[in-house]
């Protein structure tokens, strides 16, 4: 894999020599995230959002094998144990608000990661698998944070996995029988618990199965960049150590500060006063809403409230729910312009950013109670966000007309260090 | 294949969405109790924010005085225990000596018989009912919450729960009358329907202070509100002090990762 200009891993200790025979791991990561891997040298700020991901999710394992050691997944006393996390447990609080935070703190990260993908083409060939399992991660996070989010067995806990297994009664014939199969019973209880905090602990592993393959898919055209570019010679590279180790090295540690400053200061503000509640099947809270992360998807949900065709609205909103997320699967294929940097597509670029403000507004209408104008604001959200994938893009990547493009990376990085410094001098 | 496939799945969304743009009417169903619903005061206490908050014993003091002599008649308090009461500034001897003022349940060690015994420093608060059933009974069907983690557990915290507190008033003349207080319920604004089976719990002069603070409801409010904060998380400020720690090395060291990341670019442009 990689380029030919790619450094060669040589061992020099004889204890890395015989390594090297045996088992080369040392080969392996010198090939892929030491001084082996060359990377454009133009990347920006953006780029440093996936090894962010990396950490969140190491962040996330290791918090949770603690709480793991002193949690009890038994319906009668989870949410105690929760508490007891919380008052008794030493540094529990610490352990149990950041493994909270770090879920938010993994969403935003891999939001800006998605959307990186979307302005640049990240998606686009050579790269269309490292985007598939991108999505397929994307997938398996949101299974592991919703039933991350049921385990301290609150109001939300339950009323959350009460609204979300009830999707699955929203199909015809086999709806119920699906769905109590996935409960364990007629409503989320013991049995619901047990399962959902089994697989909570087995889809992290299963997530950083992916992650290797979307690694590994990566390396073999290598990294993009912001010109969409391809790399063509050895001066549009720099090895991937030390340059981009010291540059994601800033990028964790501005990572950490505002995960910090959340954990310790304020905890509490992206979560909901009703999960520390018990939960009780009994009382309903007055406004169910998922956790922020989930909340375009939510109001996607909520938009469809008619019964088009002998398809009723409840299942519409199921099937463009699950559809909103499933047609990322098809975005290489979508867009047809072998353009891949929205820096050269003006056109695109105006509905990328109409895009962005577009699931932001989706997301402020998730959290909203089912009334107007959140209603009509969340449908027209969602006529735009299927529009801009299915109807907009597969137009505008035909009729678009390119601005003009550089011949290669480094005369880009030339180009405008040229307009800096020319600038520099006129201000001067 | 892709593109058309797509265009049609996307105009079946759409035409589903203008549908149902064209069938729900623009207009809400008034809610006439939102008219009447208050947003909760604020409450400022010395545990606020994040600039060197601490916690107020004395009020905290005062506060579970108010909670012992008022509130405990019908609300448990269960994840807190004896020994946690350190925190409010008392000593050892004084909390054994505070255990023992309650009975806790417990087994007679003779016959296995269900009996009470002086609580010691590791029990928790006892419930003021035996279980749900006897809680509703004595409250005309209303179950009083735990109040362990009740400013984190209502939208508005501390705010909410103070406001509660004061909140209760005389019903305003222009009620409708399906709003009105039926049999056993009291008018407070706070209150999410705004009407509450919990009667005014607290009335002017109710507990006696040792430090000579005069106990005006608004007073006994804001200390039960006080005490009751730190029931909710009794680490709140060590988590405060402790993340001052953290943020400060973290700082340091992302600059000195911004030093070294642009010394190792310093002759690459880019």
């Amino acid at each position: 894999m990689s380029f030919p200009w790619a450094k060669p891993y040589e061992p020099q200790h004889p204890l890395m020599k015989w390594m090297d025979e045996k088992l080369p791991i040392p080969r392996l990561v010198y090939n892929a995230t030491g001084p082996g891997y060359p990377v454009p040298r133009n990347l920006n700020y953006f780029w440093n959002f996936g090894v962010l991901a990396g950490a969140a999710l190491m962040i996330q394992i290791i918090t949770g094998i603690v709480l793991a050691m002193h949690y009890a997944a038994n319906a009668g006393v989870a949410f105690n144990s929760v508490e007891h996390i919380m008052r008794d447990v030493n540094a529990g609080w610490f352990i149990r608000y950041a493994h909270m935070n770090g879920a938010s703190m993994f969403f935003i990260v891999v939001y800006l990661h998605i959307f990186r993908g979307l302005y640049y083409g990240s998606y686009k060939a050579p790269r269309e698998m490292v985007w598939l399992l991108g999505v397929v991660i994307f997938l398996l996070m949101m299974a592991t944070a919703f039933m991350g989010y049921v385990l301290p067995w609150g109001q939300m806990s339950f009323w959350g996995a009460q609204v979300i297994t009830g999707f699955f009664s929203a199909i015809p014939v086999v709806g119920e029988p699906v769905r109590e199969w996935l409960l364990g019973g007629f409503v989320p209880d013991n049995a619901t618990l047990n399962r959902f905090f089994s697989l909570h602990y087995l889809l992290p592993f299963v997530i950083l199965g992916v992650i290797i393959l979307h690694i590994w898919a990566l390396h073999i055209p290598g990294s993009s960049n912001p010109t969409g570019i391809e790399v063509k010679d050895e001066q549009d590279t720099v090895p991937f150590h030390p340059y981009y180790t010291a540059k994601d090295g800033f990028g964790v540690g501005v990572f950490l500060l505002v995960f910090v400053a959340l954990t310790f200061f304020s905890p509490n503000t992206l979560g909901h006063a009703d999960n520390y509640i018990p939960a009780n099947s009994l009382s309903t809270p007055a406004h169910i809403v998922p956790e922020w992360y989930f909340l375009p998807f939510y109001a996607i949900l909520k938009a469809f409230t008619f019964n088009f065709l002998w398809i009723d609205a409840k299942l519409w909103g199921v099937i463009a729910m699950f559809a909103s997320i499933a047609l990322l699967f098809f975005l290489p294929w979508l867009d047809s312009s072998p353009i891949k940097s929205s820096n050269y597509r003006p056109l695109y670029r105006i509905f990328f950013w109409i895009l962005v403000f577009d699931v932001l507004l989706l997301g402020l209408c998730g959290m909203q109670p089912a009334e107007q104008p959140w209603v009509i604001l969340s449908q027209l959200g969602a006529i735009y966000y299927f529009a801009h994938f299915l109807v907009i893009l597969p137009i505008v990547s035909r009729i678009e007309r390119p601005l003009p493009m550089p011949n290669s990376i480094t005369e880009a990085v030339l180009a405008k260090h040229a307009t800096d410094a020319s600038s520099a001098s006129a201000t001067a | 294949m892709v593109r058309p496939l797509g265009f049609l799945v996307g105009l079946g969304f759409i035409t589903a969405l203008v549908l149902a743009i064209l069938t729900t009417p623009l207009s809400n169903e008034p809610n006439v109790a939102h008219e009447f619903h208050k947003h909760p005061k604020h409450l400022k206490l010395a545990s606020d924010g994040i600039l060197l908050p601490h916690w107020d014993q004395a009020q905290l003091q005062r506060g579970m005085q108010v909670y012992k002599e008022v509130c405990s008649a019908c609300h448990s308090l269960h994840h807190v225990a004896f020994r946690d009461i350190k925190d409010l500034g008392y000593t050892e001897g004084q909390i054994k000596t505070f255990a023992k003022g309650f009975q806790v349940p417990s087994i007679n060690p003779d016959t296995g018989e269900p009996a009470t015994r002086d609580g010691l420093p590791s029990d928790y608060f006892p419930s003021p009912y035996a279980n749900e059933t006897a809680a509703r009974a004595a409250n005309n069907n209303a179950l009083p919450p735990d109040l362990s983690l009740i400013t984190k557990a209502r939208e508005g915290g501390k705010d909410y729960v103070y406001s509660l507190l004061t909140g209760f008033q005389n019903p305003p003349a222009n009620l409708p009358a399906e709003l009105k207080p039926g049999t056993g319920l009291h008018y407070n604004p706070y209150f999410a329907n705004l009407n509450l089976a919990m009667a005014p719990p607290l009335t002017e002069g109710q507990v006696t202070y040792a430090d000579g603070t005069k106990a005006t409801v608004d007073q006994m409010s804001k200390d039960v509100t006080a005490f009751l904060v730190w029931t909710a998380e009794p680490k709140l400020i060590k988590r405060i002090m402790v993340g001052y720690a953290v943020f400060g090395f973290l700082l340091i060291f992302t600059v000195l990762t911004y030093l070294s990341y642009r010394n190792i670019w310093a002759d690459k442009k880019h």
